[in-house]
């Protein structure tokens, strides 16, 4: 929350306490606003929440262990397909939600790990191809699982999956308050994503101000200096992929549930290198850069879609670039542009990994 | 005199190369210990063997009347045997105070819950790294520059940051590989001051130097390598008119013939 | 054994492509140490632009004669690969050479998607025919074994490529300058190579490869689309790094290797699985190989060039 709060604008530095109301403040009401534009916005809202848990995690294992991981959204894959696997129609199994999220979360865990495993001797770009290739066979296997017994339904995915279920409190349904007066589900997914969101910075932030922060910060800034200090790495690295891969899964988890329905398809490596580039475009290693990352990277395809096809509909008569081509494009060029002209990122803070509150004490003696 | 490190016959070779050649040296408790030899001698990769980013091909060290693990330089470290690099080799992108907590890891336990929760536990060990740190950086005269991003300090300033980096992982064998190299006279002198204090509260130094002078001044005793092996261990002055080492520093007489 | 020698056939075509491809990873890893990620894209490039030519040539010239057309759809597709080559060496990489290491890596993933969006806005999203120019029937079988005359053509001109290249490489005074700047930039330049010449040079001279493994692939297949250069790309990626990465010899061993242990696999994976696992998971093989190559001999099977990078 710190580094979020330091990043607002002019605001951050002057006023921290204002800064951080402004944020609560915007994080709570943006999608009454959204509303505002039509229900699609709010649900594109709730993706991009999704999408900053991704980025969170993927953060983690990028930004701060340094491990190049372009497999990451087979982590939300296994996440949601395990939802789906355990609450839905499709075994006929309908565990609650409280004990599907963490199985969810624990198949991921257990997919970082088994992927960190054979990897750990890899040097940086080799882990990259790697863990892209442990996404692609993750993918392969959900796309042809249905054969010779039906696993994964294929490519036609799993439908139907039941909704996020809060002790009896059915968020899919709309909150009736009064008579003519409910809430949207829409927004209910909103905050619930928003606490988990809330929670994860919470979990990361502790986690990089802590003998593991550093210990990964070690790692990355150099091994082998990292390893005469008398860190484990190849345990440091197998956490990185566990926790990260954790988030992926608490993630999938959610985004199976709120959209009632996964396949394939959702899974690809434009997915995965989409998350990338909102850890990479915020700014690697920082919490803020991940949100920040994450919110513009998400949003701004759905404003061009928006925007530039009824504009491209005045100007030529047609639609010459469609959405996704959109999507891709902005992708594509914030990564090398980023690169070449910022590489620290929209939002280049450099992460503490110490407390100031125990440096003021010292100070202080 | 308690022993505090034997190193038995240790033998390295890459490829054809015999790097190392049966070098057997005994470290004391307390003193400072030198390892000298013209360039290629070994000496950095003995260092290398000795803290388990190498494995030896032959051969074994005794720390503290029991054998060291082979090739685990964490484990290395936790028995208490810590060293800095030739070519400085710090966290660049965290502070001088961080990199020092960094060193601090193997002596403190908090796990993934602790750090979660942030229990009373981790909160008192992260207290106490971050005072241990602060100590530290004092100690090594560095306390002003805590907050500076450690890629930014002077040369000389990085080596005294690498010193407290070792030193916070609570060794009994500090092991620094060329400390005083890129320093002038007074950089090398403090240097000095600082290596003895550190032999004064407790801590044994064997440390890898081409500085004659620094070596001479500073030693109990000194080992001398030469196309790795040990050809003389003693005490400095005798060392200094050894017939085989003079000729090892004046271009391999011995090898000539 | 019939289906056997088939196999066999076929492994030693697609891997003879995968070898071109493997030689520009394997160059450019070998001077850069880069995993020049958009190298694959650069053969859908080079197959788009030879589509391209020989349908304005089917256009204007009807009555070609389609060894020239072919011949002049790689005159174009080749120089326009080799462009590219060069304008991503020049504005993006060499920009990188001394970023952090993860810099020129996650440019060059950003480079492919890049390529295959454009190459999408250009072309759409829709798989093109690919004119078949080299029949595509099998010759008369020999005891049963079936070879069409396009996998012929490919074997035997990559197998020209190959020895051309390496003549080029260990004969030629580029070729000297090649290895030197790849054993050492700051020595070599002092030597008075041009490096960045030396470097852009490489980067040609693969996009060149990559833009005739692009025809071969497509012209194999009769296929081509935005995204056909991805898995070859990864495959001759993997290729590389199994003959020994940054080692020509060994991406053209890796390369054929890699298409023998495909061909192979696809026909009996499904004896190998009991059943369970059929010919869709064909594309798991490479990575499968790549992922056991790292963890049990890194350095590939010809060894590795080290270069040490970090």
């Amino acid at each position: 929350m710190n580094e979020l709060v330091s990043a607002v604008p002019w605001l951050g530095k002057r006023n921290p306490m204002a800064a951080r109301w402004l944020i609560i403040i915007i994080a709570l009401v943006a999608p009454l606003i959204a509303w505002q534009f039509g229900r699609s916005w709010v649900r594109i809202l709730d993706f991009a929440l999704l999408y900053m848990m991704l980025a969170l995690g993927l953060n983690l294992v990028v930004g701060f262990a340094g491990l190049l991981d372009l497999g990451y959204i087979a982590f939300y894959a296994v996440g949601a397909y395990a939802f789906a696997f355990l609450a839905s129609p499709h075994f006929d199994v309908h565990m609650p939600f409280w004990i599907v999220l963490p199985l969810a979360a624990g198949f991921a865990a257990l997919a970082g790990i088994m992927l960190g495993f054979p990897v750990l001797r890899l040097r940086g770009d080799y882990l990259a191809i790697v863990t892209l290739g442990f996404g692609e066979i993750v993918r392969i296997f959900l796309l042809n699982l249905n054969y010779p017994i039906n696993i994964t339904n294929g490519p036609q995915g799993i439908n139907m999956i039941d909704p996020i279920n809060l002790f009896g409190w059915d968020l899919s349904r709309n909150l009736q308050i009064t008579e003519n007066f409910s809430i949207n589900s829409l927004f209910l997914y909103y905050y619930f994503f928003l606490l988990c969101v809330a929670g994860s910075i919470l979990f990361v932030q502790r986690l990089q101000i802590s003998r593991i922060g550093r210990a990964w910060a070690a790692m990355r800034d150099d091994e082998l200096a990292a390893k005469a200090i008398g860190i484990n790495t190849r345990n440091m690295k197998l956490l990185a992929f566990s926790l990260g891969a954790t988030f992926g899964g608490v993630a999938g988890a959610l985004f199976g549930a709120f959209q009632g329905f996964v396949s394939p398809e959702s899974f690809s490596l434009m997915e995965s290198i989409a998350v990338l580039t909102m850890v990479v475009f915020g700014g690697m290693g920082n919490i803020a850069g991940a949100i920040v990352g994450a919110f513009v990277l998400a949003l701004l395809p759905e404003i061009l879609r928006d925007v530039a096809v009824p504009m491209q509909q005045t100007l030529f008569g047609t639609v010459i670039l469609d959405p996704e081509v959109l999507r891709m494009l902005l992708l594509s060029l914030a990564m090398i542009l980023m690169m070449l002209l910022r590489p620290s990122g929209l939002i280049p803070a450099r992460a503490r990994y110490a407390h100031a509150e125990n440096m003021k004490r010292e100070g202080a003696q | 005199m308690i022993t505090l490190l034997e190193a038995r016959n240790i033998g390295k070779r890459f490829g054809g190369l015999h790097a190392l050649t049966e070098v057997s040296l005994t470290i004391h408790k307390g003193e400072v210990y030198g390892l000298i030899g013209p360039n290629g001698a070994g000496k950095t990769t003995f260092f290398n063997v000795l803290t388990g980013s190498y494995t030896p091909d032959g051969g074994e060290f005794v720390f503290n009347g029991s054998e060291l693990p082979s090739g685990k330089p964490h484990k290395i470290v936790g028995r208490g045997i810590a060293r800095t690099f030739q070519n400085i080799r710090l966290f660049r992108d965290l502070t001088a105070l961080e990199n020092v907590m960094a060193g601090h890891h193997i002596r403190t336990k908090a796990g993934v819950w602790g750090v979660l929760t942030q229990n009373r536990f981790t909160r008192e060990e992260e207290r106490l790294t971050t005072q241990r740190a602060n100590e530290l950086l004092d100690y090594v005269g560095i306390g002003h520059f805590a907050e500076v991003v450690s890629k930014n300090l002077s040369y000389g300033d990085q080596r005294r940051l690498e010193i407290a980096r070792a030193l916070a992982t609570e060794p009994q064998l500090l092991a620094l590989d060329e400390p005083a190299a890129g320093m002038n006279a007074t950089e090398t002198g403090q240097l000095k001051l600082l290596i003895e204090q550190i032999r004064r509260d407790g801590i044994t130094v064997m440390l890898i130097e081409h500085d004659v002078k620094l070596v001479m001044g500073l030693c109990d005793r000194v080992a001398v390598l030469d196309f790795g092996k040990k050809i003389a261990e003693d005490i400095p002055t005798v060392v200094q008119k050894d017939e085989a080492v003079i000729a090892a520093y004046l271009g391999g007489g011995k090898h000539a013939d | 054994m019939e289906t056997l020698i088939q196999q066999l056939i076929n492994g030693l075509v697609i891997g003879s492509v995968y070898a071109l491809i493997a030689l520009g990873y394997t160059m450019v890893y070998g001077i850069l140490g880069l995993i020049n990620f958009a190298h694959g894209d650069v053969l859908m490039v080079g197959a788009l632009t030879a589509l391209q030519t020989m349908l304005f040539l089917m256009g204007v010239a009807p009555g070609l004669s389609p060894i020239y057309m072919l011949t002049i759809a790689l005159m174009v597709a080749i120089p326009v690969c080799m462009t590219l080559g060069f304008l991503m060496e020049r504005l993006a990489y060499r920009r990188l050479r001394n970023a952090p290491r993860l810099a020129p890596l996650i440019t060059a993933i950003g480079m492919s998607f890049l390529l295959q969006t454009v190459a999408m806005i250009i072309w759409g999203r829709n798989y093109h025919t690919f004119p078949q120019l080299i029949s595509t029937t099998p010759l008369e079988p020999i005891a049963g074994v079936f070879i069409t005359p396009v996998q012929v053509v490919i074997i035997i001109a990559s197998a020209a490529i190959m020895i051309g290249l390496s003549l080029l490489v260990t004969r030629s005074k580029i070729g000297r300058a090649m290895r030197a700047t790849a054993e050492n930039h700051r020595v070599a330049s002092l030597m008075g190579v041009d490096t960045n010449a030396v470097i852009a040079f490489t980067f040609v001279v693969g996009a060149a490869l990559a833009a005739i493994a692009g025809v071969m692939f497509a012209s194999n297949y009769g296929i081509a689309h935005y995204g056909m250069g991805f898995m070859p790309g990864l495959k001759a990626f993997t290729a590389a790094v199994l003959g020994g990465i940054g080692n020509l010899g060994g991406a053209m061993l890796g390369g054929i290797v890699l298409g023998l242990v495909e061909s192979f696999g696809a026909g009996y994976i499904e004896h190998l699985s009991f059943g369970f696992l059929n010919s869709s998971y064909q594309d798991i093989f490479a990575f499968i190989i790549l992922g056991l190559v790292l963890i049990f001999k890194p350095t590939g099977l010809l060894g590795e060039r080290v270069s040490d990078r970090a």
